[in-house]
């Protein structure tokens, strides 16, 4: 450290006083995190102990019947299967279309103002609600929609595909649909910020597009790709409203079987895998922030 | 390879970006062989944009660039064999010294272990074996420039081209890596374009100083014969060192001719290279501040000093090893004599005073 002072330790700044100065920087996201997340987080918590009378009923305590439950529920396995086999591919195809579409923005449209305009062009979708636009999958992936007209008139099939739509194959376009964007922002975000001398001296070099990209770009997002995925990767494995309607009830997710649970009633095993599901999430969230330091490549 | 010749031809080089003012106008230019090179001009007059499109990161809209015989344009970086050290260098901030400087290796397919032998041979070279695992964020700014200087030259190109590589540093780390420069360039026997604005820089490290002003060159030549004989008003005002006189022609009397001026006598200048003056054209000449004597109104003039002009010093600034004393002598221009600091204190002049600026028949040089 240096021996100079520091402007925060002008002399009429106590400590003390820098130590309320600090508090009241933070105290509007306290106000928010508290309410709206910490308390409602610590019922659910409490919730998961209590034992029910199976009608909805909750009698305070200290139980671990649900965690049993829920843990020895063969079908928790299968659900957590079915939601990781849903994020996985909903981040594989966000991440490839976010990374492309992020690169185009920033390396390949020259000028600015065009960018920014594509770049809002790409949140268009986000003006009318999340149900409106999954609804609007119908009419092209149905049974009589338009991709299952056009192909039955090329004759490339003889009966409608029934995968189009109602399907797991359903499920992840509408996730990646409404995902990629989040995938964009942080990548377009981390990209913008790569010099472009830094390209221009790898040209020098001698580097192929390709090369560029792998050791240049790629290296340089990763804090973009980190937090695409983290958002990505959380929404999906919270959601159930996707899964139940654009599989038409034909899959479930972890989520879902909580819902499930909350109509009838069992609101201790509900709570009991939300709890699961937060730890779940938690450990992939930090095993993320593991391999790439956020907070430090974004102060580079 | 088979070319190893670093010899540079610029024929009607032109740039325009908007098509239609040219950023560079026609720009003839030889550099040959192993020469250190400079450009230098004030912004934005297009000397940057000449480095560019010899790296191959720019391609001119009109003219060749030769290099080592062949004509370059259209041609890659890699395939010109040029190398660039970028103005603030650009190292790759993800990777450390060592990967930063073996880059170009690493592209090119070379094997791990040796680009890494290559890569440190080259960090020893630059005297960073201490810091070859750091990244460039740890390192000071001279260290950075020795990588950025160390990673262009890996790839033993023929031409380095260095856009204002020493702006970057404060002034005494300056001075030290523009030794620096010069040293590796000898070592690497290969030829050098450094882009510049900073005169002191340019006649200190080039044999070749090249002076332009939007877009054009004003003046190439050694650093002394740039310095010493300025074509033009422009040049001598840009490389400094210079007062610059102009006035209309009294009368032309054989090898000198008299230029009108506020003194009786007016003043007499050599012809030199100038082919011919007529009377009552107007002439710039300029002559060094060094060369310029003081003397009090009334003392004999040194032998042989025929021009005296009567001035009011203005302003006085001790500069160590000389004191630089500004004059009023000519109405519109500034005129400075750099008076050696012992003869100064031998009869020091205060602000106001009245003295004589007086200097040899020889010392005076007509401009274009």
């Amino acid at each position: 450290m240096q021996p100079s002072p520091s402007p925060s330790s002008s002399p009429n700044s106590s400590p003390a006083r820098a130590n309320l100065a600090g508090w009241l920087y933070v105290s509007p996201l306290v106000l928010v995190l508290v309410p709206f997340f910490v308390a409602p987080i610590l019922v659910v918590l409490a919730a998961s102990f209590f034992a029910t009378d199976g009608f909805g009923g909750l009698t305070p305590g200290f139980t671990l019947t649900s965690y049993v439950e829920v843990l020895h529920s063969a079908l928790t396995l299968k659900l957590y299967l079915a939601t990781i086999k849903f994020t996985v591919l909903t981040w594989v195809f966000t991440l490839i279309i976010g990374f492309f579409v992020a690169y185009f923005l920033v390396f390949h449209v020259r000028n600015q103002l065009l960018a920014i305009g594509l770049f809002l062009l790409c949140t268009v979708p986000f003006w009318t609600s999340n149900i409106i636009r999954m609804i609007s999958w119908i009419p092209l992936l149905g049974k009589e929609g338009l991709i299952n007209q056009a192909l039955l008139a090329m004759g490339v099939i003889h009966q409608p595909l029934e995968v189009l739509l109602f399907s797991d194959l359903a499920v992840v376009i509408a996730y990646v649909h409404q995902l990629t964007i989040f995938m964009i922002v942080p990548i377009f975000n981390s990209m913008a910020r790569i010099d472009k001398k830094l390209i221009e001296a790898a040209i020098d070099a001698g580097a192929s597009r390709f090369d560029i990209m792998r050791l240049i770009v790629v290296p340089m997002s990763k804090s973009g790709i980190a937090l695409g995925t983290i958002f990505v990767v959380s929404i999906v494995m919270g959601d159930f409203f996707v899964v139940k309607v654009m599989s038409g009830g034909g899959s479930a997710s972890v989520v879902s079987a909580f819902y499930e649970d909350v109509g009838v009633l069992q609101y201790p095993t509900a709570a009991a895998s939300a709890v699961l599901l937060t730890l779940v999430l938690v450990a992939i969230v930090s095993l993320i922030l593991r391999t790439v330091d956020i907070r430090q490549e974004i102060a580079r | 390879m088979k070319n190893d010749r670093g010899d540079i031809e610029l024929a009607g080089v032109c740039k325009s970006f908007d098509g239609v003012t040219n950023v560079v106008d026609g720009v003839n230019l030889k550099i040959a062989d192993g020469a250190y090179c400079c450009f230098i001009g004030p912004s934005g007059c297009g000397k940057t944009t000449i480095l560019r499109m010899i790296a191959g990161h720019e391609d001119p809209t009109a003219g060749e660039i030769v290099i080592g015989g062949q004509n370059v344009v259209g041609l890659a970086p890699v395939q010109r064999r040029t190398a660039m050290m970028f103005q603030s260098y650009a190292l790759f901030p993800h990777l450390t010294v060592r990967e930063n400087i073996a880059f170009a290796l690493r592209v090119r397919g070379q094997s791990k272990t040796d680009r890494l032998r290559a890569a440190d041979a080259m960090i020893e070279k630059v005297r960073l074996t201490q810091f070859a695992d750091r990244l460039p964020a740890q390192l000071s700014g001279g260290q950075q420039q020795r990588v950025a200087l160390a990673r262009a030259a890996i790839t033993e190109p023929r031409v380095l081209l260095l856009d204002e590589p020493l702006s970057a540093l404060d002034e005494q780390l300056r001075v030290q890596m523009r030794q620096e420069l010069r040293r590796m360039q000898q070592e690497l026997g290969i030829t050098f374009i450094h882009v510049t604005h900073t005169q002191l820089e340019a006649i200190a490290l080039a044999d070749l100083v090249v002076v332009m002003e939007q877009g054009k060159i004003k003046q190439a030549g050694a650093a002394r014969d740039v310095y010493a004989h300025p074509h033009d008003r422009y040049v001598a005002a840009f490389m400094g060192g210079q007062n610059v006189l102009s006035g209309r022609v009294e009368k032309v009397n054989g090898a000198s001719f008299t230029l009108a001026q506020a003194a009786p006598s007016g003043i007499e200048v050599p012809l030199q290279a100038r082919p011919s003056v007529s009377v009552g054209d107007k002439v710039d000449i300029a002559v060094r501040r060094d060369d310029v004597a003081l003397v009090r109104p009334g003392r004999d003039l040194p032998p042989g000093y025929t021009t005296s002009l009567p001035s009011r010093v203005l302003a006085i600034e001790y500069q160590g090893y000389f004191v630089k004393v500004m004059l009023d002598t000519v109405p519109d221009d500034e005129f400075v004599a750099y008076v050696p600091e012992k003869t100064f204190f031998a009869d020091p002049f205060t602000v106001g005073d009245v003295v004589m600026a007086t200097w040899a028949t020889g010392s005076a040089l007509p401009l274009a």
